[in-house]
Formats: C-alpha cells, sequence, structure tokens
C-alpha cells in the first residue's frame, strides 16, 4: 500500500491500444491487398513497402522535431495504416519519388502541421494522395494492364474502367456500348471488381470486430447507390449503373478504410451516417462531371472539412433530456 | 431454497416488460470468489475509527469528549441540519480521540474522526423497538429511520430519509429497492439477501409504508439465483421480485429505473420527479433493524476479494480498519498490490491500511498493480460515445474539460456524468477520462463558490424566494395527485410536464447549493 499516486477509477480496462486498433485495420486491408497484388503485379507489394518506409521516416523526423515519444508514436500503427492507404490508391507504376512526395505532403501538411496524432482535420493519406494527384496527374492516371487482359499482347499500361468511361462518355459515346468490352468485367470492371470486394470483406470483419462502426460506410456506399440509382434510372444512357460505381474504382476502400478514420469522421450516430452520405454523394458527383475519374478521395476530403459542422448539428439528447 | 425461476412460489408472477438503457459493459463478474462463502461476523478490532462524514451532505457533530465510556449504539455525533445523519458508537468503550484521521474519500485525505478503544465487552445502549410499523405515521417511521443513521449502503451514501422525505411531501408510484449488484467482484448485497432475506423484504414494506408507495419492486441481477430463491421465499403478491439482465451499470439509479420502468430521470432531476423511490437491499434491511429493534447502522457485510488468502464476506462492525479486515483474510502487505475500496470501476484507491470501513463500503479489492500505459492523445474513435449509459459525448467532454473550457463542459451536461467508469474502460488512448471530468467538476463547483461567496445578501434573498416558491409548489401538490389516483401519473401530460419541469428547476437551485456547501467543506 505504499503507492503515493492515489489512481482515479475506474481500475479496469479492456486492454485495448491505438497500436491493437491500428494492427487489426492492417490485416483487415489484405484481403484487399492480396487481390490487388494478383491483378496488378507485384509492384502493389513494393508500393506498400516503399510506403511504410517513407512514412515511418518521416513521422520519425516529424517526431523527433517536435520532441515527442519517439518509441511510443512511432509503435502505434498509426503512420504504417497511413502508409498502406496511400500505397493502395496509388497506381503499382507510380515511382518512388512520387510516393515519397506524397506521403510525406500528407504527414507533415495534414498531421503534424496540426498537432499530430488525432489532431488532425484532414485524412492524411488522402491528402498526400491528392497532393500528388494534382501535382503529377499524368503519372498518376496510368495504370497497368489487368492480367487477364494483357494475355498474349505485350502492353503496359492502359485505362481503368472509370476513367475509360469517362473519355469516352466525352466522346458521345453511350454507357451501353461503353461497357461491353472486356475491360469492364462481370459487373464493374476486370480485377477492380473483386478487389472492391475483397475491401468489403476485410471492412465488414471491421465492423463485426467493433473497430469501426457500421454507419459510415453504410453512408458511403447508400449515398453512391442512392444518387447513381436516380441518375442511371433517369438515363441509363449517360450514367453508369449503380453497381458500376459501387464497385469500381476506390468506392470499398474509401468507404470502410479511409472514410472511417477516427480522427477526420464524424463522431456522432447521426452524424456519421450524414458524412458517410455527403461522401457518396461527392463522389458521384466528382466522377460524373468532375475533371478526373475516381472523386473518393477529394469526397473524403471535403466531407472532413464539414465534420465539425456536422457534429454540432447532430449532438444526441442525453438520458433525460 | 429449491425454487427455480418458472416455479411460482408464493408471489404472482407479474412479468414486468424490461427495457434497455444505452451503452454499458458486460464483464467477467468474478463473483463465483466470494458469493457461495457464508459471511462471518468479523472479530471486535483494536482501535474503531469513525469519521464524522460516512454519507453525502453535512458531516455529524460530536456529542461525546475524549474520556467518555460509550456504550453499543449510542449516539455519538448528532445531525448537523436536514441533509446530515447521526453517527453511533459501534461498539461499548473508551472514546480515545477525536482528530483527523485517514478517510476513504476521493480527492480528500483526511477528516474528522471519532476514536474508540473497544473493550470487549459489547454492552448495548438501550434501545427500543417500533412494536407496529403499519400503525405509525409515516412521517414518525420517516423520523425513526433518520435517527438510525441509515444512509444509502449502496455506495453512494445519500441520507436515506431525504429520500424518504421526498418520497413522503410527492406522489411516489414506485418503490424499487435495488439490490443489483453490478460491479464485478462485489457480492455482500447477495450474500446479506441470501442470508436475510426476511430482513430486506420486511425493511421494503417498511419503506414502502413510509413513503406510500402505489408499487414496490425488489430488483436483482440475473445472475444471483440464490438471492432471488431466498427473497421469493419472503414476498407476498405485494412485492414484484424481478431479475434484471447483468450488463454493467443497471445497478445505477438512473439506469435501474429505465431498465424497469422504461422511464428516463430527467437530466438534472430526480428520481423522485417522475414517481420513483429507490433503496438499496442493505438500507431495506438496516430500516428493518431500525424498526423493529431500534438498532442504528453499526455494521455492514463487506466483500473481501482478489488477491487476499481467503476471499469472503465479512460483517464488519463501521470504523473497522482496513487491514484488520484484509488479515482476517489472510493477507500479508504486499508491495505489488494496490488496494480498491468498491469496485473496480468505481471504486477508491487507498494507499492507507488504516483508513476504516464506513457505511458506504461495500467492498475491499486488492489488485496485482498493473504497469499504467502511457497516456495517449484521443483519436475520437468514439468507443466511449457506444458504452456512455447516460448518452453523453465524453470525448467532447474531454476536450473541454482538457482545455479548462468549463463553460462548454456544462453544456455537454457534465454534471450527469455518473462516473461509472465505462468510457475509460474502453478507451485505446488510455485517457483516465474520469478524472477529468471530477476535475471539471470539482473546479466549476470551486467558481460559482467565488461568485456566491462575493454577495451573501443576494444568495440570502434567493433562498428566501426559494423557499417560498418550495411551499407554493408544495400547496399545488395534492392537484397531481387526485389527478393520479385515476389510473396512471400520465393522466393529463401537460400538467405533468410542467410540474417535473419546475421539481427539475428546484433541484438544480438545490444541487447548487448543495455542492457549494460541499466544496466548502473540502476546503476546511
Amino acid at each position: 500500500m505504499a503507492d503515493t499516486i492515489l489512481l482515479s477509477s475506474p481500475h479496469k480496462h479492456d486492454g485495448s491500444t491505438i497500436r491493437s486498433i491500428m494492427f487489426k485495420v492492417c490485416m483487415a486491408l489484405l484481403p484487399g491487398l492480396l487481390c490487388n497484388i494478383w491483378y496488378f503485379g507485384p509492384g502493389v507489394m513494393w508500393q506498400c513497402l516503399y510506403a511504410t518506409v517513407f512514412a515511418l521516416l518521416t513521422e520519425a523526423i516529424l517526431l523527433t522535431v517536435r520532441k515527442r515519444d519517439l518509441r511510443l508514436f512511432l509503435g502505434d500503427g498509426t503512420a504504417i495504416v497511413t502508409a498502406w492507404l496511400f500505397a493502395l490508391m496509388i497506381s503499382p507504376l507510380v515511382p518512388w519519388w512520387v510516393s515519397l512526395t506524397g506521403i510525406s505532403f500528407g504527414l507533415v501538411f495534414a498531421k503534424h502541421l496540426y498537432g499530430g496524432l488525432g489532431h488532425n482535420l484532414f485524412n492524411p493519406a488522402a491528402t498526400g494522395y491528392i497532393f500528388v494527384l494534382l501535382c503529377f496527374p499524368v503519372i498518376m492516371n496510368h495504370w497497368p494492364v489487368m492480367r487477364e487482359l494483357s494475355a498474349g499482347i505485350d502492353v503496359i499500361s492502359g485505362a481503368t474502367p472509370l476513367g475509360d468511361t469517362q473519355t469516352r462518355l466525352a466522346a458521345m459515346d453511350m454507357i451501353s456500348e461503353i461497357q461491353i468490352g472486356p475491360l469492364y468485367g462481370m459487373f464493374a470492371g476486370a480485377g477492380w471488381e473483386w478487389v472492391n470486394l475483397a475491401y468489403l470483406a476485410g471492412g465488414c470483419w471491421l465492423v463485426i470486430s467493433g473497430i469501426i462502426s457500421w454507419r459510415i460506410p453504410f453512408g458511403v456506399a447508400g449515398g453512391v447507390f442512392v444518387v447513381s440509382t436516380l441518375f442511371s434510372l433517369y438515363n441509363p444512357d449517360l450514367y453508369a449503373s449503380p453497381l458500376f460505381h459501387l464497385f469500381s474504382g476506390g468506392t470499398m476502400l474509401g468507404a470502410f478504410f479511409i472514410a472511417t478514420d477516427p480522427v477526420t469522421a464524424s463522431t456522432t450516430p447521426r452524424g456519421k451516417i450524414i458524412y458517410g452520405c455527403l461522401i457518396g454523394l461527392i463522389a458521384f458527383v466528382l466522377r460524373t462531371w468532375g475533371a478526373y475519374p475516381d472523386g473518393i478521395a477529394f469526397a473524403v476530403l471535403i466531407a472532413n472539412a464539414a465534420v465539425p459542422l456536422i457534429d454540432r448539428y447532430t449532438r444526441p439528447n442525453i438520458l433525460g433530456e | 431454497m429449491g425454487l427455480d425461476q418458472t416455479k411460482p412460489g408464493m408471489n404472482t408472477q407479474v412479468t414486468r416488460q424490461l427495457h434497455n438503457f444505452h451503452g454499458g459493459l458486460v464483464f467477467e463478474t468474478y463473483k463465483d470468489i466470494t458469493s457461495k462463502i457464508v459471511a462471518i461476523q468479523h472479530p471486535l478490532p483494536q482501535k474503531i475509527i469513525l469519521p464524522l462524514r460516512q454519507h453525502i451532505g453535512i458531516p455529524a457533530v460530536p456529542v461525546v469528549k475524549i474520556g467518555d465510556y460509550v456504550l453499543k449504539g449510542q449516539l455519538i455525533a448528532r445531525a448537523d441540519g436536514y441533509v446530515s445523519i447521526p453517527l453511533h458508537a459501534s461498539t461499548s468503550g473508551k472514546v480515545i480521540d477525536i482528530g483527523d484521521y485517514p478517510v476513504p474519500h476521493a480527492g480528500k485525505a483526511v477528516a474528522t474522526c471519532i476514536v474508540i478503544k473497544p473493550d470487549g465487552e459489547e454492552r448495548w445502549a438501550d434501545i427500543e423497538p417500533t412494536e407496529n410499523f403499519l400503525s405509525i405515521d409515516p412521517k414518525q417511521l420517516q423520523e425513526i429511520i433518520r435517527s438510525s443513521g441509515i444512509a444509502g449502503l449502496g455506495g453512494a451514501g445519500f441520507p436515506a430519509h431525504v429520500k424518504l422525505n421526498e418520497g413522503v411531501v410527492n406522489v411516489v408510484d414506485t418503490l424499487i429497492i435495488n439490490g443489483v449488484e453490478c460491479e464485478p467482484y462485489i457480492t455482500c448485497d447477495d450474500r446479506l439477501i441470501r442470508e436475510k432475506a426476511h430482513y430486506v423484504v420486511a425493511g421494503t414494506r417498511m419503506i414502502r409504508h413510509a413513503v406510500q408507495a402505489r408499487q414496490c419492486v425488489i430488483a436483482v441481477e440475473e445472475d444471483m439465483p440464490e438471492a432471488y430463491a431466498a427473497l421469493a421465499q419472503w414476498i407476498d403478491d405485494d412485492i414484484e421480485l424481478i431479475k434484471v439482465p447483468t450488463r454493467y451499470p443497471s445497478g445505477g439509479e438512473k439506469q435501474l429505473i429505465q431498465v424497469i420502468t422504461g422511464k428516463e430521470v430527467p437530466s438534472g432531476g430526480l428520481a423522485i420527479h417522475i414517481g420513483i423511490v429507490m433503496h438499496n437491499v442493505a438500507t431495506a434491511a438496516a430500516v428493518y433493524r431500525a424498526v423493529t429493534r431500534g438498532e442504528p447502522v453499526i455494521s455492514r457485510y463487506v466483500t473481501i476479494t482478489g488477491k487476499v488468502g481467503t476471499p469472503r464476506n465479512l460483517q464488519v462492525l463501521l470504523g473497522t480498519p482496513v487491514s484488520d479486515c484484509l488479515r482476517a483474510c489472510g493477507y500479508e502487505h504486499n508491495e505489488n498490490h494496490r488496494v480498491i475500496m468498491g469496485g473496480p470501476m468505481m471504486g477508491i484507491h487507498i494507499n492507507n491500511p488504516d483508513i476504516p470501513v464506513i457505511k458506504t463500503t461495500n467492498c475491499i479489492l486488492v489488485k496485482e498493480i498493473q504497469p499504467i500505459p502511457a497516456e495517449m492523445p484521443c483519436i475520437r474513435c468514439g468507443n466511449c460515445v457506444d458504452v456512455c449509459p447516460i448518452k453523453l459525448l465524453p470525448q467532447q467532454l474531454y476536450w473541454h474539460a482538457r482545455s479548462e473550457n468549463l463553460e462548454e463542459t456544462k453544456k455537454f451536461h457534465i454534471f450527469d456524468c455518473i462516473e461509472c467508469g465505462c468510457c475509460s474502460y474502453v478507451c485505446p488512448s488510455h485517457i483516465p477520462l474520469v478524472q477529468y471530468y471530477r476535475y471539471a467538476k470539482t473546479r466549476i463547483a470551486a467558481e460559482e463558490r467565488k461568485r456566491e461567496g462575493a454577495d451573501h445578501a443576494r444568495q440570502r434573498f434567493m433562498q428566501r424566494q426559494h423557499r417560498l416558491e418550495e411551499e407554493a409548489q408544495e400547496k399545488l401538490l395534492p392537484q397531481v395527485s387526485t389527478i393520479s389516483e385515476s389510473d396512471s401519473l400520465i393522466a393529463d401530460p401537460d400538467i405533468i410536464k410542467s410540474y417535473i419541469e419546475a421539481a427539475v428547476a428546484r433541484t438544480r437551485d438545490k444541487r447548487h447549493q448543495s455542492r457549494i456547501t460541499d466544496l466548502e467543506d473540502k476546503d476546511g
């Protein structure tokens, strides 16, 4: 009984840590990562590796400059999750220096300048991605040809289903004409549909194990689904089907892994659904009328900015109020 | 005791629709360690240390001097004011000191205590039973309860007569006797019910008579089948016996009310505002003793558990040092252990073995000291929001408490926090959230005191005004009671609503005042 410091109740804890949460997020990313490697080649793995090294280096330098406990904060695993998300958003053909630029920009400007872990307003991975997308648009939209499609033909790069749809719609083709080739796979793009399903599986596991709330992915998917259904019903020649929107590009990665970053997402139950829907809606708008093929990362950043407002107006009533 | 749940027993099994409360946690309970063993009488200690304040409110005032010989059950300190209760000697012996000793109180190290050296005779003072409680005026019954020094024995220590009085002046729809021990490890109420079920049931009837409650419920947890069976033997169809699901903190007043009635206690208000009075089972047993035998509260059941040699429940005289109880259970002091008074979720960490067992001590838990993980920044994961039984936003409260933004913490209802600890329990950043909230509450109270202290005259004027309003309100009350006689309290929602609002406002004022006295007391 010699302790001099009196500890406050409770004297019990469920044992969870930030590190264990981040570890589970990485585990949940594995199916998507493996699927990516299968369809886009080992380049994806190298991207993850580079990104991890760059992220840890950047984080270590920033923590040292900010005089923070290096072991404690480097070991929390948040930088690794940022790195993996970034690596999974970019094409495996992107050179290492672009990756370094994106990662370090995201960590410096979106995370540490706001005060580091827990204080950032914008998702660091999405911010880094958007930064390099704006700086190097050509490199960033340079994707390898899917394993199944390249068989026998010596092609290195080609368009993604989203990019192809956008270009050909601009050339006055109709959806029914565009989305019939082998590029479009079974329902949402060869390879992409399976990658998205793998993210969906990993994400569902995160929901079941209580790491993320079902509300945000539900909101994102719901938002994309509703608005794309409405438009495709209105004019199926001009607007792609909801299935295509849900399972192509970064929809599932965004819905389950990027939008759910707890630091930058809404925290109230109702707010989470609104925040998710907002992302789905903006992503659809940007895909359909924007300059870039995919809009998920932009949508997440815009919704991030709206979070304080959403949280303020969705405060739940307390017991007896 | 071979009653299983489906067998009707003596009472008619009115199956009540139970409700849910938000959040909460399901734990490993560790109750088996002690729940199966009979509670033994703990032998007389060398020294009895009785703090003058073992309840919420104003400390009692000593009526004995150093050197006086006192008898068991003799009044040794009188109540000072309405929100205060008297104190009685736990055994016969000599008063050897009246002075500052370590007490179990979060944030306060020492307080005035009366120290008695037992003479080993255990000679009782003259005590007088009340022959037939049903024939006496409820007001008088309440007075007997008050003079027996009964504070809520569940853990909070709110003077029992204050709650009873609220029940007497207001219309009570439901009286709930709380046997829901939701914290892990604690089994003292479980043992008390199993061993003294008759006391609990008889005490329940007495409280019911005192508050004239229309319905009466005794609630236990689902994992207390033996206690349920023991109560079922004594219960008639005047009392409803209910099992509630095992989920922390279902034994909290607001949560249990929600589970049983589906009603929510208004924010900032009291249970009585929605026609409910709640007492602990141990309080009911103490009432029985006080009424039928005239015995004041001088002992209680305490669970001694955790890393001790022979964990069990003890019947301990109030004032017995914790070290004495631990020794009785084969515990030797160990550097690697931490002693907690109360349960693991809400208990107080004590670092002095001489701290005495008081009226609110339900458990002494010895835990191994675990390395405390570093406090990380909040990552806004929202786990705390999911488990908060009051539906607060713990992380917002934390942000504001941390940055000393006290006005904002009030807007986020910091005073509705029951400090159950669920938020800290699930926090992956290991932030001691409850500690931040306590800090903010203390700071707010201190500031209010400063403001109030500046203008005494104004305060006195306000108090008078408040008293007059209260009298006027009391005159209004019969209206409500006539309405409720028809069928239910919810006869005219508008009237009830305005009544509740007025009552909540009055309570806020009262709380405001009591916080100030509470704080003055701490400083003093």
